[in-house]
């Protein structure tokens, strides 16, 4: 809204003043990941400015060391994993809920939404003691299980929203021209939701990715995701790896905002919401 | 034709009437959408309700079931009317009860279960289980109470008694610090030992904090993002969501070396000679705080940024056309129409809040860890599933109750990442 022709001195001292405000607090959201970066190329090992010198010795740190990249290489199975179980379960069943007159909807939405409302600290003793019992903790499935559970919510939401703008006369269409509903569910549905159904799948992989206090619980000391590795990396021996962890996941958030982005502008365009 | 056949009952081909056949389909096509939903709701059951509803179980379950161990004093206590010390046929029992256990060495688990409700009687039911076992013959009971004033105290077989029941609310209680005393009544735990009530008040207090923050902050960056011209606002928009897509540990590590006594903000204050010395951000609630509010800042933003994308600017500018002052006409046009976004956002932002560990463990100090980090210490120090379970649980149903109210409010259909 510019300002109007009208603003009397108080109005006009007020817009600039807003502007000022939300100035500073856009920088308060950029910053603390603007200031970890610079720090990651730091020849020296201390977490302050003005820094000494360059150096990539923290990079070299976390690609050979084989804490890091081990733990670099369990994140990526684990969620690699959970992004094609979550994608499959959450777009089936944002399928299902999409569905004109679905029985109790509301509640079995929600009970499909609660894993991103309980507090997770919740979520990951119920699954040590249930996993326990049935000889799940220490695994890999263990924590794909887990984590496919606090994913596939993400998928749910994004699907579904993504279908509320499709236009269900399409598979009217092919079906009354003798397409059968699998046929068109992969001809004609899947290809406009797909957007869609990536993006949900992206937050289905950067849940998994980052998700720490789960693994804490259910996962066994010699099994690190690169998030654990960074909690007690802060907890016990703060090593400027981290900073050099950090750096490469903020490039990391950089694409992944960016692909959604333009995945978003892709479904907009595909269901006709804009040009 | 047959009378039979009513002329105003539509029939398909096959004779059955139009609208059973109707009613047919529309409950096949409820059950292939049912169908798609299934193997999703089956899995979340199974891996997520099924361990939540361990933790409640654990929450009032006795773990340290001393009924299977002392059978026969359970049996005596039966009669005994708990007010006075129970008669010489429950002491025969429970010596019979104890020394079998030290055969099958589960004495110790008596001493585990009543230090529960009796701190520091481990020591002396083991030191008098050993005794036990060395009694030759009755009467056991001013034996034992000769031995230690402990069995001659009356709280000691009410704990005993009500250890006979697979189920306890001990743990709920304690979680709330109460206790009940020597007469089964609820009262609360003496002031040194309570700590549960404070840290649920802090967890809410905390909460409510970093929710008004993030409104105060929030508020005024989705009204400028909402009003400047779609380019500018997609490019602003970046500030939001970049964070919004960083990695939790990634900002929480980010706010860890910002907050260090020597760190960043410590360096500008001295630079700017604001402060004597170094401040002490790092390790306090300011900085837990301001850390939480930095996470959930987003999640207030977005919900009252798309609330006033929907709101048309005419409305105020036909306020002011109708001699309504800026003020008067933002607050009694404008704002009306966004609380609707402001109690999506701030009710997301209080329940997820309330759930915090990570940060609050890793940026907070002693006095501001919240309910989460006193879950995890209750399994991971004192391996304690009962009280970790009935914290958990209590938790759990406050969340709940908000859940609740934001899926009234709100709906769950309108949550949105992105």
């Amino acid at each position: 809204m510019p300002m109007p022709a009208y603003a009397t001195t108080p109005e006009r001292a007020w817009f600039y003043a807003h502007r000022v405000i939300v100035a500073a607090i856009l920088v308060f959201l950029i910053a603390p990941i603007l200031v970890i970066m610079p720090l990651s190329f730091n020849s020296e090992p201390y977490f302050s400015y003005p820094m000494p010198g360059l150096s990539l010795r923290w990079y070299e740190d976390f690609f050979t060391n084989v804490r890091w990249t081990s733990a670099l290489k369990m994140s990526i199975i684990v969620a690699v994993s959970v992004t094609l179980v979550s994608t499959a379960l959450g777009t089936l069943a944002a399928l299902g809920l999409s569905r004109p007159r679905f029985p109790a909807r509301g509640i079995i939405m929600s009970l499909l939404i609660s894993p991103i409302i309980v507090p997770v600290i919740i979520s990951a003793i119920g699954m040590y003691f249930f996993y326990t019992r049935i000889g799940l903790t220490n695994s890999i499935p263990g924590i794909v299980l887990a984590h496919t559970a606090l994913a596939t919510p993400f998928v749910v939401i994004t699907v579904t929203a993504t279908l509320s703008g499709f236009d269900q006369t399409l598979t009217r269409a092919a079906a009354s021209l003798g397409s059968n509903p699998v046929h068109s569910f992969f001809k004609i549905t899947l290809p406009l939701i797909l957007p869609g159904v990536i993006s949900g799948g992206l937050f289905a992989f950067v849940t998994s990715f980052d998700e720490v206090v789960v693994v804490l619980f259910i996962a066994s000391p010699e099994q690190r995701t690169l998030p654990k590795q960074m909690f007690s990396g802060i907890r016990e021996m703060i090593s400027p790896t981290i900073t050099a962890a950090a750096t490469l996941l903020i490039v990391f958030a950089v694409t992944m905002l960016t692909t959604v982005e333009l995945l978003r502008r892709r479904s907009e365009r595909l269901r006709g919401i804009r040009n | 034709m047959v009378a039979t056949t009513a002329p105003d009952i539509v029939r398909t081909a096959d004779g059955v009437p139009l609208k059973l056949k109707l009613q047919r389909v529309e409950r096949s096509r409820r059950l292939k959408a049912l169908g798609l939903v299934l193997p999703l709701l089956i899995f979340i059951v199974m891996s997520f309700v099924v361990p939540i509803g361990t933790m409640l179980k654990n929450a009032i379950d006795d773990p340290e079931d001393i009924s299977k161990v002392l059978p026969a004093t359970m049996q005596a206590l039966q009669s005994w009317n708990g007010q006075d010390i129970p008669d010489e046929s429950v002491f025969a029992a429970f010596v019979a009860d104890i020394k079998q256990a030290q055969k099958d060495k589960t004495s110790a688990l008596v001493g585990k279960r009543l230090n529960y409700e009796i701190p520091g009687i481990r020591s002396k039911v083991i030191a008098g289980a050993r005794k036990i076992e060395k009694l030759e013959a009755g009467p056991y009971k001013d034996a034992l109470i000769a031995m230690d004033a402990v069995w001659g105290q009356q709280e000691t077989w009410a704990t005993i008694k009500r250890a006979s029941s697979p189920w306890t609310a001990f743990y709920l209680l304690a979680a709330l610090d109460f206790e009940r005393n020597a007469d089964n009544a609820i009262q609360n735990v003496p002031p040194e030992q309570a700590i549960y009530r404070t840290i649920f008040v802090r967890t809410f207090w905390i909460a409510f904090q970093v929710t008004l923050a993030t409104l105060l902050l929030g508020f005024p960056v989705a009204y400028l993002l909402a009003t400047l011209p779609t380019r500018y606002s997609n490019l602003l928009m970046i500030f939001v969501l970049l964070p919004f897509w960083t990695s939790l540990l990634v900002r929480t590590t980010a706010w860890f070396v910002l907050l260090q006594d020597n760190g960043l903000i410590n360096e500008v204050i001295q630079l700017l000679h604001l402060w004597d010395g170094p401040l002490r951000l790092i390790f306090s609630r300011f900085g837990t705080i301001l850390a939480m509010t930095h996470i959930q800042l987003p999640f207030t933003l977005l919900p009252i940024y798309s609330v006033m994308k929907t709101i048309s600017p005419s409305h105020v500018r036909a306020a002011r056309s109708l001699g309504a002052g800026p003020f008067y006409a933002f607050w009694r046009v404008y704002f009306p129409q966004t609380i609707p976004g402001i109690a999506a956002g701030c009710l997301l932002t209080f329940i997820l809040a309330l759930g915090y560990y990570i940060t609050p463990a890793l940026v907070g100090g002693a006095t501001d860890q919240m309910v989460s980090s006193m879950v995890a210490l209750a399994i991971n120090q004192e391996n304690n599933w009962g009280k970790a379970s009935a914290l958990g649980a209590i938790l759990l149903f406050a969340t709940l109750i908000l859940f609740t109210v934001y899926n009234r409010l709100v709906g769950v259909d309108k949550m949105k990442f992105g």
